[in-house]
């Protein structure tokens, strides 16, 4: 059921305040969502008054330096810190984003606020539970299905048929799509998502793929593939650039080349 | 709460229903067909504003207008049921709810459709109320 407000247990309160530490020249106001699983309190606002002359150019690095100098509670993903494993991705400024690759400059305004990625279960702070995410992932088999006997080498492509790739395989699931996609909030316990259908597509046109029927059959439904209405937020946010509403709407398009 | 359920067996659910196909391709195709009835619909009703009611009902009479006034009520308000049909699956996830939302809206519409059609009908063929 779509839900207007939180549930009572999880409003968000208003939190503690840190300081910028004496002789800050340059200060910006980092408001994050904390919550300690282990407690009973709801989630609360934390506000960091963050010396960004002292620290590196991304909201990340604002995060790590939250941690390492001002509130090591704070916990949050973080790996590679260049936009390409996407632990990081979190919702910056009221927009899904990778942490890594946004500048806290692009966030306008004196505050930046920093939640979980949205509408998904939190496990603590900045970190949201991903197993259903990866688990739909997953459920679109996203590997190569054959059924003709392997040849001696590898399976062959042509540069065109391997280019009808790109623009997909970039994807890195890091879920900014699918966290900021409505239908998935409602329903993302049926809807896959952008991602995972942005992965499906991906293996739908890959010209080495055998399964592509049995892959359609496994879509078409209401709910898996057509709770898509082309709200294209998934397209807005991508930090990888990367169009999965497109991705679906071909999706839909191959369904239906089946029937007429 | 415990659910030893696997994450693999809640993302595929009861698997895939098999349809959505048809439905998605009524919706476009009553879209399209709906661009030339409803301009057809404005131009007439603002002509028929201009007329009394004999007028109306002889205009009614030529089967043209009454077969495209049957299409516009008939196509318009299938696409209203899809249209409201996506909307209650999208927000309505109580089961009991859900089921009575839809058939209200399959209701409402057939009877408003059955309503449009012999009301057209009847004046086109017995020229009203008369």
């Amino acid at each position: 059921m779509v839900e207007l407000a939180l549930p009572k247990n999880s409003r968000v309160q208003k939190g503690q305040h840190h300081p910028a530490p004496a002789g800050a020249k340059k200060v910006k106001t980092f408001k994050v969502y904390r919550y300690d699983p282990e407690g009973t309190e709801n989630p609360r606002w934390d506000t960091y008054d963050v010396d960004v002359e002292a620290c590196g150019p991304m909201v990340l690095d604002a995060l790590i330096y939250i941690k390492n100098t001002m509130d090591p509670t704070l916990a949050f993903r973080r790996s590679c810190r260049e936009g390409v494993c996407g632990s990081c991705a979190m919702n910056i400024g009221g927009r899904n984003t990778l942490a890594c690759t946004h500048g806290w400059e692009e966030v306008p305004g004196q505050t930046c606020t920093i939640s979980p990625l949205p509408h998904m279960p939190v496990i603590k702070d900045l970190v949201p539970d991903m197993t259903l995410f990866y688990a739909q992932y997953a459920s679109i088999e996203p590997w190569l299905h054959t059924k003709t006997p392997e040849p001696q080498g590898e399976w062959l492509q042509t540069p065109a048929d391997r280019e009808k790739l790109d623009g997909l395989y970039e994807c890195i699931l890091c879920a900014c799509c699918s966290t900021s996609c409505p239908s998935y909030w409602w329903n993302g316990d049926k809807y896959l998502g952008p991602a995972a259908l942005l992965h499906a597509y991906r293996w739908l046109i890959d010209s080495r793929d055998e399964a592509t029927g049995e892959r359609l059959d496994d879509l078409e439904d209401p709910f898996k593939l057509y709770r898509c209405h082309t709200i294209m937020n998934c397209a807005q946010v991508c930090p990888k650039g990367l169009n999965p509403a497109k991705a679906i709407a071909e999706v839909k398009k191959m369904l239906v080349d089946r029937v007429i | 709460m415990t659910d030893f359920r696997t994450p693999r067996s809640r993302a595929q659910g009861l698997g895939a229903a098999g349809h959505g196909v048809s439905h998605w391709i009524a919706e476009r195709v009553s879209s399209v067909a709906l661009i030339p009835l409803v301009l057809w619909g404005v131009f007439a009703v603002l002509r028929l504003a201009r007329s009394d009611y004999e007028m109306a009902v002889a205009w009614l009479a030529s089967p043209v207008n009454a077969v495209l006034l049957a299409l516009l009520a008939v196509v318009s308000l299938m696409h209203m049921h899809s249209g409201m049909r996506v909307v209650v699956e999208d927000y309505i996830h109580r089961r009991i709810t859900k089921a009575g939302l839809l058939l209200l809206n399959l209701f409402v519409c057939a009877l408003f459709g059955a309503l449009a059609l012999f009301s057209i009908l009847k004046v086109a063929l017995s020229g009203g109320a008369y």
